[in-house]
């Protein structure tokens, strides 16, 4: 059962052509993964869906409602956390959290309550009653995570939760962001990390200049993206056994160099793991300094998928 | 009913959000207070030793209508500078992507600009009253004039919220905020119009800050009411203040209230 569609949505802001004819088909209680380089058309595309942007073309729906015929029906089941933390930075936390959930209509013993539960459970009791611009960038993305969860929706739209965190912050915005799956939430969510849609999503659409240019389940995306070995060696004779073994694992030619006895090749095949590498390695008889093996970047991604690089993620903010 | 139920208690807690977020501001608050007298000491001192207004006249008397007119304008910015960083940080969208009333958002915006202008007015008014300015003309005529007051900072306030939402970015709002100062210069705020030069005697004339100026000093019954031939909006100037808020509530409510229902 599909909670979201979109069927071959348009936008055209001056002479960018932000959406142009991407389709999507999410599935209810899933993560749903949209990733792509800044100016891709994730965020104007989440906007759509949102019922914030009006589109040229294409149909959208939510939970069976058309996103621009019904747009208060579509509201009462979704929320928005954009990329930034949209907080009153002067209130406290619980304040931000008890004003939205008296805008959601709970009478306020019932958003009192909420508030106070919320930031138990998410690890904010103890900054509870600071101003919210006292937090951490880490504690404003949480806060702002959980003010949409004081009536739980039926989707959750997030752009890019996680740009510009560090990565302990990271981490404990998947950890939140999985809590919500378990409680039958579906989550779309973009993101410019491959690594992020991996770990969080069940289904990936890769979207470029407006389209999806790939989809499909993180393993099929790997098994048709690859990824790459990075491999250090402790002297020069090492290099060549190296390079040589590791041709033979994946048949391609591995990068080398030489000034820090690296030596860097993509793979495809979906079989390849960490302890097969080292195995490989051993036998050519190669004792390895460090051994990586790690999922194309984004630039390889689209490097791959389009045969250009992709352009160049924003510098992170 | 339910929807105008909701619709009022969506807007009384954009109302509550706003009043709440300046109690966290002490700044803003001791701002609010200080500009008044500030003002009123500065202007009213500083230029009042050196503007003649009429035979026998006391400046602070003249200037104070045209300071509770300046001090709308000036407040009017600071609430278009708090629209801009709303929406710039996303506030605004996730307020438009909730199941909330369309128009909840500008009204309460609106609503609360309205509250913090009245206190700031009742401010004004005793500074006033301390350096020596009085309303003369009665209750009827005062309170007359100070719902006058309050009717343009709402129009006013119209304007804010729009520009507000376009701008976008906290930064950007606060660099147009000096921009206002022509508003209030090129007018009969600090000094009378005769002696301009022509072109700018036109502008000040027609200048719907002059005509709210005069407007409150016809009611007060302070002194700067021209005598005589005045060009229309300052010979009828309540008329003129009334017609210029008509024109811009109906020209910014619709354009506010659509930026925030429709998608774009």
């Amino acid at each position: 059962m599909e909670i979201v569609t979109a069927e071959g949505l348009r936008r055209r802001f001056g002479r960018t052509q932000a959406l142009d004819g991407l389709d999507l088909a999410v599935p209810a209680g899933t993560v749903f993964g949209l990733l792509g380089p800044n100016g891709a058309g994730k965020t104007t595309a989440v906007r759509a869906l949102a019922t914030l942007t009006a589109l040229d073309g294409g149909r959208a729906t939510v939970a069976g409602f058309d996103v621009a015929r019904r747009p208060a029906e579509v509201r009462r089941r979704i929320r928005l956390t954009g990329q930034h933390a949209a907080l009153d930075e002067t209130l406290t936390g619980r304040e931000n959290l008890y004003l939205f959930g008296r805008l959601f209509h709970l009478g306020r013993a019932d958003a009192r309550r909420r508030a106070t539960e919320l930031l138990e459970r998410f690890d904010l009791a103890a900054a509870a009653d600071r101003p919210v611009r006292t937090y951490s960038g880490g504690m404003r993305r949480r806060l702002d995570l959980i003010s949409s969860l004081i009536v739980p929706p039926a989707v959750l739209f997030l752009d890019e939760p996680t740009t510009g965190l560090d990565p302990r912050s990271r981490n404990e915005i998947w950890d939140t962001i999985r809590e919500l799956v378990t409680q039958g939430a579906t989550v779309l969510l973009t993101t410019q990390y491959l690594e992020e849609a991996d770990r969080l999503a069940q289904h990936i659409a890769v979207v470029d200049h407006g389209r999806v240019i790939a989809s499909g389940s993180p393993g099929e995306l790997k098994a048709a993206l690859g990824g790459r070995i990075d491999v250090v060696v402790r002297t020069a004779t090492d290099l060549g056994t190296a390079g040589g073994a590791l041709n033979a694992m994946t048949g391609a030619t591995p990068e080398i160099d030489r000034d820090r006895l690296r030596l860097s090749v993509p793979f495809s095949a979906q079989s390849t793991t960490l302890p097969g590498v080292v195995r490989g390695l051993e036998t050519a008889g190669v004792e390895p300094v460090d051994v990586a093996v790690r999922l194309p970047s984004l630039d390889e991604v689209f490097l791959t998928l389009t045969g250009e690089p992709g352009r160049t993620p924003e510098a992170v903010r | 009913m339910t929807t105008i139920r909701h619709g009022l208690g969506d807007g009384a807690m954009i109302v509550h959000r706003n009043l709440l977020q300046l109690r966290h501001s002490p700044g803003a608050i001791a701002g609010a207070v200080m500009f008044p007298l500030a003002f009123v000491v500065l202007f009213g001192y500083v230029f009042g030793s050196a503007i003649p207004v009429g035979q026998g006249a006391n400046y602070r008397e003249y200037l104070m209508p045209g300071l509770f007119v300046m001090g709308i304008v000036m407040g009017v910015t600071a609430s278009m500078i708090e629209v801009a960083g709303d929406t710039g940080l996303g506030v605004m969208d996730r307020l438009r992507s909730m199941p909330i009333a369309r128009s909840a958002v500008p009204f309460g915006q609106t609503g609360s600009d309205l509250i913090v202008a009245t206190a700031t007015l009742v401010l004004m008014a005793a500074t006033g009253l301390l350096v020596g300015w009085r309303a003369h003309n009665g209750i009827a005529a005062t309170a007359a004039a100070f719902g006058l007051l309050l009717l343009l900072q709402y129009a006013m306030s119209w304007i804010a919220i729009y520009l507000g939402t376009l701008v976008k970015n906290k930064e950007t709002a606060a660099k147009l905020g000096p921009l206002t100062m022509p508003l209030t210069m090129i007018s009969n705020v600090f000094v009378p119009i005769d002696g301009m030069p022509a072109v700018l005697r036109f502008l000040a004339e027609w200048n719907p800050v002059s005509a709210a100026v005069t407007a409150c000093r016809e009611l007060f019954g302070n002194p700067g009411v021209p005598t005589g031939d005045a060009t229309w909006p300052l010979a009828h100037p309540v008329l003129a203040t009334l017609a210029w808020c008509a024109f811009i509530l109906a020209v910014f409510v619709p354009l506010s209230i659509r930026r925030f229902a429709r998608p774009y």
